[in-house]
């Protein structure tokens, strides 16, 4: 690889844009696609373009059928928003991280913020609607809220709701759930909406410790994302 | 704290910028049961340290060898590793598959 086409590269990730190195396996040709203007020494022909345009969409990398072009598409984080800097998130949030999130923790209580010792995560002191509104969740962020508290969990669930966030989940039992799937509903919105929240969150995996349920919730996040893919 | 996915690339970034000879290994086909999916990157220095993997460690040694070869030479090379039931039992596989590796010096 040139170190040009490298550090155009670096740019692309740095600058959370979706994008795809192309290589010609036999001859060691490569372009990037995606960022800028194309760069490189392989020059591709309109379909292969197609191709990779469509790849770098899907977030799938491999070889196109019957050619030695290998396409290796370097996609933006995935990005996990936590509401309520409780002891889950303690837990939940470096799991996350490890396993390539972007992590937020949005809590307008600052004293929960500096208790729940979140040093190397991004944290948001505003009311979890005015957090989300900075946000702007997407197709490749994942909400899940944790306070137990109606006065942040409800605006929070509101404006997931109101994104194309692929994962959507609420702490709280069967009985705190259906509560708030009531208030929720009174707010306007849809069954086919509120289906798209996971509660109780997380897989069934018997989790009882904070760090357990970390466990379960992270596993619900990446089966919901990597089944829909598949 | 490491997104442990993201981080040859930035290690690559951090040799290149120490004035280092750098080359990178990429998993372009895999076929079986294979440990690292397909993009998966493992960076090398000229001075062998490594960043990343291309497998569950049973073929590291080699594609860091070929890599160390690519940066001499400037080029690249396609390897292609059949990891047998010997070795896939090593990583705590079930049955082998063959892996497909792009090796490309950074210059």
């Amino acid at each position: 690889m040139k170190a040009g086409l490298f550090e155009n590269l670096r740019d692309a990730i740095a600058a959370q844009q979706a994008c795809a190195v192309v290589t010609d396996i036999d001859g060691g040709q490569q372009c990037l696609v995606g960022f800028g203007d194309d760069v490189g020494d392989l020059s591709l022909n309109e379909a292969h373009v197609q191709k990779v345009v469509q790849m770098i969409t899907e977030d799938v990398s491999g070889q196109i059928e019957d050619t030695s072009l290998f396409v290796r598409v370097y996609g933006p984080a995935l990005r996990l928003i936590i509401v309520g800097a409780v002891h889950i998130a303690q837990a939940l949030a470096p799991m996350a991280q490890l396993a390539g999130f972007n992590v937020t923790v949005i809590d307008p209580r600052d004293a929960f913020v500096r208790a729940g010792r979140l040093s190397d995560v991004a944290a948001l002191t505003d009311w979890p609607d005015d957090g989300m509104l900075k946000l702007k969740p997407d197709a490749r962020t994942a909400i899940v809220t944790l306070t137990h508290d109606p006065k942040l969990d409800d605006p929070a669930l509101a404006a997931a709701l109101r994104s194309d966030a692929f994962y959507i989940g609420s702490l709280g039992s069967k009985r705190t759930h259906a509560k708030r799937l009531e208030r929720l509903r009174e707010e306007g919105f849809s069954e086919l909406d509120l289906d798209r929240i996971h509660g109780p969150v997380g897989l069934d995996i018997g989790a009882k410790t904070p760090s357990e349920i970390a466990v379960s919730i992270l596993s619900e996040v990446v089966a919901t994302r990597r089944r829909a893919a598949a | 704290m490491h997104d442990v996915d993201a981080d040859p690339l930035d290690r690559l970034a951090e040799w290149r910028s120490s004035g280092k000879k750098t080359a990178l290994a990429t998993v372009v086909r895999t076929w079986g049961s294979s440990p690292r999916p397909v993009g998966s990157h493992l960076a090398v220095c000229e001075d062998g340290d490594f960043a990343g993997s291309v497998s569950g460690g049973c073929i590291e040694g080699s594609v860091i060898e070929a890599a160390l070869e690519t940066i001499a030479s400037g080029d690249s090379a396609r390897l292609e590793f059949g990891v047998t039931n010997d070795m896939a039992w090593e990583v705590g596989l079930a049955c082998g598959g063959t892996v497909h590796v792009y090796v490309e010096s950074i210059v």
